[in-house]
C-alpha cells in the first residue's frame, strides 16, 4: 500500500502507522468531548481575574468557588452518568434535604449516636434511588417524569414527616468530632472537606465510566437502549443502580451540610437540581445520552462555581450570575455540538489531506 | 441427511391478539445463506428476534444440533452461538469502534488489584477484524462509529459477530441502506462467513442479492411459510412474485396502469 504511492503527493503514504503514539495528535485532541468545556472554563476564571480582583484569586476566593464545586461536583458526577446512559435524575434536589433532615431528626431531635443519623440518611437515599430505578424499567414513564415525580413526593413526605416528628422545619444537630473532621469541617478555617471526598467521588467515577466494563455499558446504553440490551447487557441492573448512586451522592451531600451547619433545613437543596443539569451540560455531556466524559463534568462544575461565587467579587450585582450562567450554558452547548462534529468527521486520512 | 445446525417446528407468534408468525418450520444448514424472504410486515424480523432470544415464542420447538434450546435472552442466544445484527441499530454512533465492537463483551486486564477495560486491545481486535472483512480504510480504534459509511457499519457489526464466534449468523436488512458497492461488499462479507462454514441466514427485499448469496430460500407471507426451496428450483419470476407476497408481479403492474388510466373508475377485486 505504501510502496506503489511513490510519486503521488502524501496522500495513503502517511497514513499514522502508529496511533497510539505518546504525543497527542490533533485529531486525537479535537476528539476530546472537553475541549469546549475547558475553554469555557479558562475564559470565566480569566474573566473573574480581571473583574474579581486580587481577592478573587486569593486562596479565601478560590476557597469559596472550590466549596461550591465540591458539593455540586458531588451530585453532578452521577446525575453525569445516568444522563450519559439517558435518564435524568430531578429528584435530587429533595434527595439533599430530605437527607439533612433524616439525620438531624434521628442524631440531633432523638439524640441518636451520630452513625446511626449517617447511615439512616445514606441509606435513604438508596432507597429512594432504588425505587426511582424501579419506577423508570417497569413504567418505561421517562426519567424526568419519574424523578419529578419523586422529586415532589419526597419534598411532601420531608415536610410533613419533619413537622410531625420534631414540630419544625429546621432541626439543630450536634455532630462530635469525628464527624464533623470527616464530613463536615473546614480545612484552614476555608476550605471544606467535601473537597476531598468529591475527588474520590471524580476518580471512582472517572474510573468506572473509563475503565470499567460497566462504563462501556453506559455509554451504549445511551447511545441505544435497545441495541444494547439485544448485545446482552443487564440494562435494568444498570439503570437502578446509576439512579442508586445518583440518590446516594445526593444523599451524602445533605448528610454533610447538617453535620457542617450544625442544622438543616426542610427547603434547602432545590437548587441542585438545575445547578448539577447545567454542570453537567456545559462539561458536554449529550443530554439526550450516549456521550459524556468526566473531565468534562469536573470543568462544567467549575465553572459554573467560579460564575455562582465569582460574581460577589465584582462590582457588579450579583442578579447578572445568572444572566452569565445562561449564556454560557447556550454557548457551551453550541460549542460542544462543533467539537462533537468534528470528532465524528475526524479521520486520519482527512487531517493527512489537510496538512 | 445430516442434522441441521438449527431447526424450528411450529413456531407461532402472538402479541398479544395479534398473530404474527403462524406454523413456522425452517431448518438452517452449516456453511448455507438461507434468505428469508417477503413482504413488510410479513414477520421476517420477528422471526429472527425469536432466534436471537429478543422475543419468546408462544410456542414451537427450536433445535440446535438436534438438542432442544430456550432462549431467555439475547445473551442465551448468543452463548448458543447465535449472532445477529438487528435492521435498525446494533452500532453506537457516539462510541468508539473499539468499545462498540466489544460492547457487552468487554476485553479485560488486571491492573493492580482491579480489572480494567482493555482499551488497546479491544481496539487492535477491532481494527484487525475489520480489515480482514476488506475495510482497510480503518486504522485507528478510536474513531468514533458515527464517523463511519453505512456499509463501514454493517461490516463492524457483522465482524463482531464473526469474531465472537458465531455459528449462526443473522443479518436483518443488512443492505437495504448501502449503496451499489457497499452493498457488494456486504454480500462478499456474508459468503466469507459462509465459506468459514458459518450458517448464514439473510434477511432482504432486493431479488438480486437474494439470488446472489442464497442457497435456500423461505418466503413468509403474512406470517405463515409460502415457500421455502433451494437454489435454481425456481425462476427470478416466480421469486419475485413470491416475495411481493404472492401477488402475480404482472397483475400487480397491469392493475396499476389500469388505476392511473381511470382513476375515477370504481376498482373491482381482480385478485388471483
Ligand atoms: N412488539 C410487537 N407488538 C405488536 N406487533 C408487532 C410487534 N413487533 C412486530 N409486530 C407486528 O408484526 C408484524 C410483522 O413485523 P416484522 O417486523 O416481523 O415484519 P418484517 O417482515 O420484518 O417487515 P419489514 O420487511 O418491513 O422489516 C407487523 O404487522 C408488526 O406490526
Ligand atoms: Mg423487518
Amino acid at each position: 500500500m505504501t510502496s506503489q504511492a511513490h510519486d503521488q503527493p502524501a496522500v495513503v503514504a502517511t497514513a499514522p502507522s502508529a496511533p497510539h503514539s505518546s504525543m497527542p495528535s490533533l485529531g486525537s485532541l479535537v476528539r476530546r468531548p472537553e475541549v469546549g468545556s475547558l475553554i469555557g472554563m479558562v475564559a470565566v476564571l480569566v474573566f473573574f481575574s480581571i473583574f474579581g480582583g486580587a481577592n478573587f484569586m486569593s486562596a479565601g476566593g478560590a476557597a469559596s468557588w472550590l466549596n461550591v464545586a465540591s458539593e455540586l461536583g458531588i451530585i453532578a458526577l452521577p446525575v453525569g452518568l445516568l444522563m450519559i446512559a439517558g435518564h435524568l435524575d430531578l429528584s435530587v434536589g429533595s434527595m439533599v434535604p430530605a437527607s439533612s433532615m433524616t439525620i438531624a431528626i434521628l442524631s440531633g431531635h432523638y439524640d441518636l449516636p451520630i452513625i446511626v443519623g449517617i447511615l439512616a440518611a445514606l441509606g435513604l437515599g438508596l432507597a429512594v434511588g432504588f425505587i426511582n430505578g424501579v419506577l423508570v424499567i417497569r413504567t418505561k414513564v421517562p426519567s424526568f417524569v419519574v424523578t419529578l415525580a419523586t422529586l415532589f413526593a419526597l419534598a411532601g413526605l420531608t415536610l410533613g414527616l419533619s413537622i410531625i416528628l420534631s414540630g419544625s422545619t429546621s432541626v439543630a444537630l450536634k455532630s462530635g468530632p469525628i464527624a464533623k473532621l470527616v464530613f463536615g469541617d473546614y480545612l484552614g478555617g476555608k476550605f471544606q472537606v467535601t473537597l476531598f471526598w468529591w475527588i474520590a467521588i471524580v476518580l471512582i467515577v472517572g474510573f468506572i465510566l473509563n475503565f470499567s466494563r460497566f462504563g462501556n455499558w453506559i455509554l451504549a446504553m445511551g447511545g441505544d437502549a435497545v441495541s444494547a440490551r439485544n448485545a446482552g447487557i443487564p440494562t435494568d441492573r444498570v439503570t437502578i443502580a446509576l439512579f442508586m448512586s445518583s440518590s446516594l451522592c445526593a444523599a451524602f451531600v445533605g448528610m454533610s451540610q447538617a453535620i457542617l451547619y450544625n442544622s438543616a433545613q426542610v427547603a434547602a437543596g432545590q437548587s441542585f437540581i438545575f445547578n448539577s443539569i447545567i454542570a453537567v451540560v456545559i462539561g458536554g455531556v449529550l443530554l439526550t445520552g450516549g456521550y459524556g466524559s468526566v473531565v468534562g463534568i469536573v470543568l462544567g462544575t467549575l465553572t459554573f462555581a467560579i460564575v455562582n461565587q465569582g460574581i460577589f467579587y465584582t462590582g457588579f450585582d450579583a442578579n447578572w450570575a445568572s444572566l452569565i450562567i445562561g449564556v454560557l450554558l447556550l454557548a457551551a452547548v453550541l460549542m460542544n455540538n462543533t467539537f462533537r462534529t468534528m470528532a465524528l468527521t475526524y479521520s486520519p486520512r482527512t487531517k493527512t489531506r489537510a496538512r | 441427511m445430516t442434522t441441521p445446525l438449527l431447526r424450528l417446528t411450529g413456531i407461532n407468534k402472538s402479541f398479544g391478539p395479534i398473530d404474527v408468525l403462524h406454523d413456522i418450520s425452517l431448518e438452517v444448514n452449516r456453511g448455507e445463506v438461507l434468505c428469508l424472504l417477503g413482504d413488510n410486515g410479513a414477520g421476517k424480523s420477528t422471526l429472527i428476534k425469536i432466534l436471537s432470544g429478543v422475543h419468546k415464542p408462544t410456542s414451537g420447538r427450536m433445535e440446535m444440533d438436534g438438542k432442544s434450546v430456550e432462549f431467555g435472552s439475547p445473551r442465551d442466544a448468543s452463548d448458543h452461538g447465535i449472532a445477529t445484527v438487528h435492521q435498525f441499530g446494533g452500532t453506537f454512533p457516539l462510541m468508539s469502534i473499539g468499545r462498540s465492537f466489544f460492547v457487552g463483551a468487554e476485553p479485560t486486564r488486571r491492573w493492580g488489584p482491579l480489572t480494567i477495560y482493555d482499551r488497546k486491545r479491544a481496539n487492535e481486535i477491532a481494527v484487525t477484524e475489520m480489515r480482514q472483512l476488506g475495510i482497510t480504510r480503518i486504522d485507528d480504534g478510536d474513531r468514533l462509529v458515527g464517523g463511519l459509511s453505512g456499509g463501514e457499519r454493517q461490516a463492524l457489526a457483522i465482524a463482531r459477530a464473526v469474531h465472537f464466534g458465531a455459528s449462526v449468523l443473522i443479518l436483518d436488512e443488512p443492505t437495504a441502506a448501502l449503496g451499489v458497492k457497499e452493498a457488494a461488499h456486504v454480500l462478499r462479507i456474508v459468503l466469507q462467513a459462509r465459506r468459514k462454514g458459518i450458517a448464514v441466514i439473510f434477511i432482504t427485499h432486493n431479488v438480486v442479492h437474494a439470488l446472489t448469496v442464497g442457497d435456500h430460500f423461505a418466503v413468509l407471507i403474512r406470517g405463515s411459510k409460502a415457500a421455502d426451496f433451494r437454489k435454481g428450483e425456481k425462476s427470478r419470476e416466480a421469486i419475485t412474485d413470491l416475495m411481493a407476497g404472492g401477488e402475480q408481479m404482472a397483475e400487480l403492474e397491469a392493475e396499476i396502469e389500469s388505476f392511473s388510466a381511470t382513476n375515477d373508475a370504481p376498482r373491482d377485486g381482480a385478485h388471483a
